[in-house]
């Protein structure tokens, strides 16, 4: 393997891992700070994908389609956490396994009843749709780079959020003690109901930006899902942080894992998360 | 393929395995229910196909090409009226033989459609080679079927995987690439496809320089794409399906590789060309059909699907009208008595269909033996170039009927 | 219901259920043995679920390799003698769960849900890439394992009614060992640790052997019924190894009520039978085909409406489960 092989893997392996990062981030929020295990998460993603491209083929324009379907995932997830999952915070998480499982057969009907079962491309911005050469037969494309660009803005975001602001100082002390912050006259519901849109929006966010380079397809979620759980898992739970470390390691060790072990890269990712959780159990970055 | 040899099994032991279930068969024609079953009553025909996930529209494409078949018989096949059972195979391999049971057992159907997913094609065939019931499978290629497992009641209107790639050989000869990389998923399906371009390459001197295979059903294809690159080949084969299909597209567009190697395929990579784009412009594959092949049947056969059912027909459209027309050149052979199955066996082994994809006939082990034309896509259509193989037949490994 | 009748209720619904081949000896038959294997398969999950306090996420890991076992022990032509195979298929599935419940072990709650998922997801990607079991086209099993006495043929599974009996004993056999092993000392040692691990261990329990032993316990339960599957049909595909699979599984437990060995039954004969029904297009004609909604909106009305799983249903009129008497 020549160095500039090896740069450019390296460059593909990151890049991966940012877009993971983008579906992993919303889940690790909603489990970290609600203690609610969200099976549905994928789902979000295809919902996500799916307004892109039907909203996208609409105004003919993804920008205009992604600005359009943000604040519908959001009241989406407003109204799910009002009408579904508020009534599961007290109980055992198997519960939420249950719940969010049988939402994810009538997330994916849904999608049928409405959508078809048809794969869909989504064109990719043409103020985008360019690459940079590379090597004389290899280059790569610029919204990749763009898409990584945003996920890196997305997670700066997050941190200033959680760490910064009022809000996130009232996310982070609700996480670790419900009554007292009610006690102090703050509304944990409304927190509650706003980190759960947040998770929500972000998961669609990632489906919708993926979109041009996914396409769109049926049973897209749990592709998903699977992944951005050992994401989660590996950086642990409710860290940022983490999420972002765990996404960069998964989209590293999948990459070369392809071009270095292909005999065995499916189960790469399995056998880090299993070797990093026998290390260390909480995840790299849990608290315990 | 040592694979086979595994699934090839001896038929002494199959009969004895299979007296329970012929026993209980057997049982149920002297019910009285067996016995209002005469000649006259509606022929049941099982359909088991995909109706939820991926391989939806599959499934829809396939059971209205057979509708299709049916309607320009009147409604009738061999004489009598139809009854349908369906069956959802969820693609799940693992609920395959419990699936196929229900319309063998439960439903006693007279013959069985079915299906797209060929790990459940592999479950099916173990079911319905021990009950005999007669089976015509419109799509899933598994090699076995017509091989190792291959069975006087099994019929296939499509292809086996091995078909779909093996002229792609001469094909790429002729156009003066020497060597070449082959990428698919690390399944059944993408190994035989590779199995028979590596087959047909070698045939014809070239080199398959490195088969690359990417964890199923993961489309995260950037890694082994800088990989193509740096190897350099003269030319990349490639097999996906589904939501694969568009982004391998896609990614091998965006990663500069389109125009500097050439791409070629079996059909299926180019099946989905809406959602394509021009990622798909100029990709040559080999199938044993192609939109635009301009013969009186097709052009027929295109206009009554689209007038009938207000959609553009498929290849698997085309499989599944062709499953129909098999049925009907045996249940006329036997004015639709499906208790005669050796007469009506017979005649469909023998039967010429004359088909939108162009006629074709039955290999021993019930495959077809069919044309595979070299395509371009142009557009939004698979230009049909020529007949890269006239009349290819699957080798049928390890079939011993 | 008073406990006698709840001690005799199990023999009682037995005793039915062996009468169902004299009924219907085909097509029903079968799917109620799938039912039964099933039951067996939630209730190895609910030792771990509803009476030590670990959620698997990948139970089926067990429930395949036990299937792969058989198929791959069994000679080509010729059937496999039931009285070593289902040991040894049993053996197999105990030892793996021995080896990855030490390690797994080291984690809880949602880091164990996931850790069991990534075991399980290793043995799927092992099974489906490489050649060991015929890859995702699967393997075929070509005979029923046979039960001979010497060279006298005691029952001949090819029958399918005498291969639904033999998993109907079985599915008593393992209801009644459970009910023996979570009455004893131990059982009542692995609720205690479920309620409260740190309290166990600081009386002096060793928390980590028990919990161990439960998880081999269960790994070789879900074994046995991986075995009788792929016994059933004849066929083992890599499918029955995927987190699908661990999922339905552990719906069928939360359906039918953790922590009462008759809930995981009954939760086993819910889920398959409301698919089966829903899904007949016989009965719902061209919106069978959207049985997945329906399924779907019964899960989450089950979720948010009945705590107790559908055991709760009756246990409104009656006694508590074990796991959640202990839990007060």
């Amino acid at each position: 393997m020549d160095f500039a092989f090896f740069l450019i893997q390296l460059l593909n392996g990151l890049q991966y891992g940012l877009l993971l990062f983008l579906v992993a981030s919303g889940l690790t929020l909603v489990f970290g700070i609600m203690g609610i295990i969200n099976l549905a998460h994928g789902s979000f993603y295809m919902v996500g994908a799916y307004l892109a491209w039907s909203l996208s083929s609409l105004t003919g324009s993804l920008t205009a389609a992604i600005l359009l379907a943000i604040p519908l995932t959001v009241i989406l997830g407003m109204g799910l956490e009002r009408l579904l999952f508020r009534h599961l915070y007290q109980r055992d998480h198997l519960y939420q396994v249950l719940l969010t499982y049988g939402l994810i057969l009538v997330f994916e009907e849904l999608r049928s009843l409405i959508w078809g079962d048809d794969v869909h491309g989504v064109a990719v911005p043409a103020l985008l749709n360019a690459s940079i050469p590379l090597t004389d037969n290899l280059s790569y494309p610029v919204y990749r780079l763009a898409i990584s660009g945003v996920c890196l803005l997305l997670a700066a975001g997050l941190y200033f959020l959680i760490q910064k602001t009022r809000l996130g100082m009232m996310i982070r002390a609700g996480a670790s003690n419900r009554e007292m912050v009610q006690s102090l006259g703050i509304d944990i519901k409304l927190i509650y109901t706003l980190v759960f849109a947040l998770g929500i929006a972000l998961a669609a966010f990632a489906g919708m930006i993926n979109a041009p380079l996914s396409s769109v397809f049926p049973n897209m979620g749990s592709q998903v899902l699977i992944i951005c759980f050992v994401v989660v898992v590996i950086g642990g739970i409710g860290s940022v942080k983490g999420a972002m470390a765990a996404s960069l390691m998964i989209g590293l060790a999948e990459t070369f894992g392809q071009v270095l072990v292909p005999e065995v890269a499916g189960m790469i990712v399995y056998v880090l998360m299993a070797v990093v959780l026998v290390w260390r159990p909480e995840g790299l970055f849990g608290r315990g | 393929m040592h694979k086979n040899e595994k699934i090839g099994y001896d038929r002494r032991e199959f009969l004895k395995g299979g007296t329970a279930i012929a026993g209980a068969t057997a049982a149920g024609v002297l019910l009285p229910a067996g016995i209002a079953r005469a000649q006259q009553a509606k022929l049941k025909i099982g359909m088991m196909l995909p109706a939820t996930g991926t391989f939806a529209p599959l499934g829809l494409a396939i059971t209205n090409g057979f509708k299709l078949a049916v309607a320009e018989r009147g409604g009738k096949l061999g004489g009598r009226e139809i009854e349908y059972f369906t069956v959802d195979d969820e693609s799940n391999p693992a609920k395959a033989p419990e699936n196929v049971n229900k319309l063998v057992q439960r439903d006693k159907v007279d013959v069985v459609i079915g299906t797209v997913h060929s790990g459940v094609v592999m479950g099916m065939a173990k079911v319905l080679r021990e009950s005999g019931t007669l089976w015509i499978n419109p799509n899933g290629g598994a090699g076995a079927m017509t091989g190792a497992m291959c069975s006087p009641n099994f019929f296939r209107t499509s292809f086996s995987n091995w078909q779909t790639t093996y002229a792609l050989g001469k094909v790429l000869k002729a156009k003066g690439h020497k060597n070449a990389v082959f990428i698919t998923w690390k399944y059944a399906g993408g190994e035989e496809m590779m199995q028979g371009f590596k087959e047909g390459f070698e045939k014809e001197g070239g080199k398959l320089t490195k088969e690359l295979y990417l964890p199923f059903p993961q489309v995260e294809f950037q890694a082994l794409l800088t990989e193509i690159a740096s190897i350099r080949p003269d030319a990349v084969v490639a097999f996906f399906a589904g939501g694969g299909q568009v982004k391998f597209l896609k990614d091998y567009q965006a990663a500069g590789l389109k125009g500097k190697i050439p791409l070629y395929g079996s059909g299926f990579l180019t099946e989905d060309l809406e959602a394509s784009g021009d990622a798909a412009e100029g990709v040559e594959t080999t199938l044993h059909y192609g939109d635009g092949l301009d013969t009186k049947k097709n052009n027929a056969f295109r206009l009554a699907y689209a007038k009938a059912f207000k959609l553009q027909p498929d290849v698997y459209a085309v499989q599944g009208y062709d499953a129909g027309q098999l049925l009907a050149a045996g249940l006329d052979a036997v004015k639709g008595n499906v208790g005669n199955k050796s007469a009506m066996i017979k005649a469909m082994e023998s039967a010429k269909i004359d088909s939108p994809r162009g006629p074709w006939t039955l290999s021993k082990s019930h495959n077809p033996v069919q044309d595979m034309y070299l395509r371009k896509v142009v557009g939004k259509e698979n230009k049909v170039q020529g007949v890269a193989w006239k009349a290819l037949a699957d080798p049928a490994l390890g079939c011993k009927a | 219901m008073n406990s006698r009748l709840t001690n005799i209720l199990p023999f009682l619904v037995a005793g039915l259920l062996a009468l169902f081949p004299l009924v219907e000896s085909t097509f029903y038959m079968q799917l109620l043995t799938k039912v039964l294997i099933m039951a067996i398969f939630a209730m190895s999950l609910d030792l771990l679920v509803g009476y030590t306090g670990l959620v698997s996420f990948g139970h089926a890991a067990y429930f395949g390799l036990a299937g792969y076992a058989i198929a791959l022990m069994a000679p080509k032509y010729e059937t496999i003698s039931l009285w070593w195979s289902l040991p040894a298929a049993i053996g197999v599935c105990a030892l793996f769960a021995l080896i990855t419940g030490t390690l797994v072990l080291r984690t809880r709650g949602i880091y164990f849900i996931m850790v069991t998922l990534a075991f399980s997801q290793m043995l799927f990607f092992i099974f489906h890439d490489t050649k060991i079991g015929g890859g995702s086209d699967g393997i075929y099993l070509y005979a029923k394992p046979s039960m001979n006495f010497g060279d006298v043929q005691l029952l001949n599974l090819e029958k399918l009614e005498n291969f639904y009996w033999l998993v109907l004993v079985l599915t008593v056999a393992v209801y009644l060992l459970l009910h023996r092993v979570l009455g004893s000392t131990f059982g009542r040692a692995l609720l205690g640790i479920k309620v409260n691990e740190h309290r166990m261990r600081a009386l002096g329990f060793p928390v980590f052997r028990y919990q161990l032993a439960s998880f081999t316990l269960s790994g070789a339960l879900a074994g046995m019924a991986g075995y009788l599957a792929a016994a059933q049909y004849g066929f083992v595909n890599p499918e029955i190894l995927s987190w699908h699979q661990s999922g339905a599984v552990l719906m069928m437990v939360i359906l039918g009520g953790m922590g009462t060995l008759y809930g995981s039954v009954i939760g086993a004969f819910a889920f398959v039978l409301l698919q089966e029904v829903l899904s007949n297009q016989a009965w719902f004609g061209p919106s069978a085909k959207h049985w997945q909604l329906a399924m779907g909106i019964f899960i989450m009305l089950v979720a948010l409406y009945l705590p107790q799983g559908l055991a709760g249903l009756s246990q409104r009129f009656g006694r508590k489960p074990v796991a959640e008497a202990a839990d007060e």
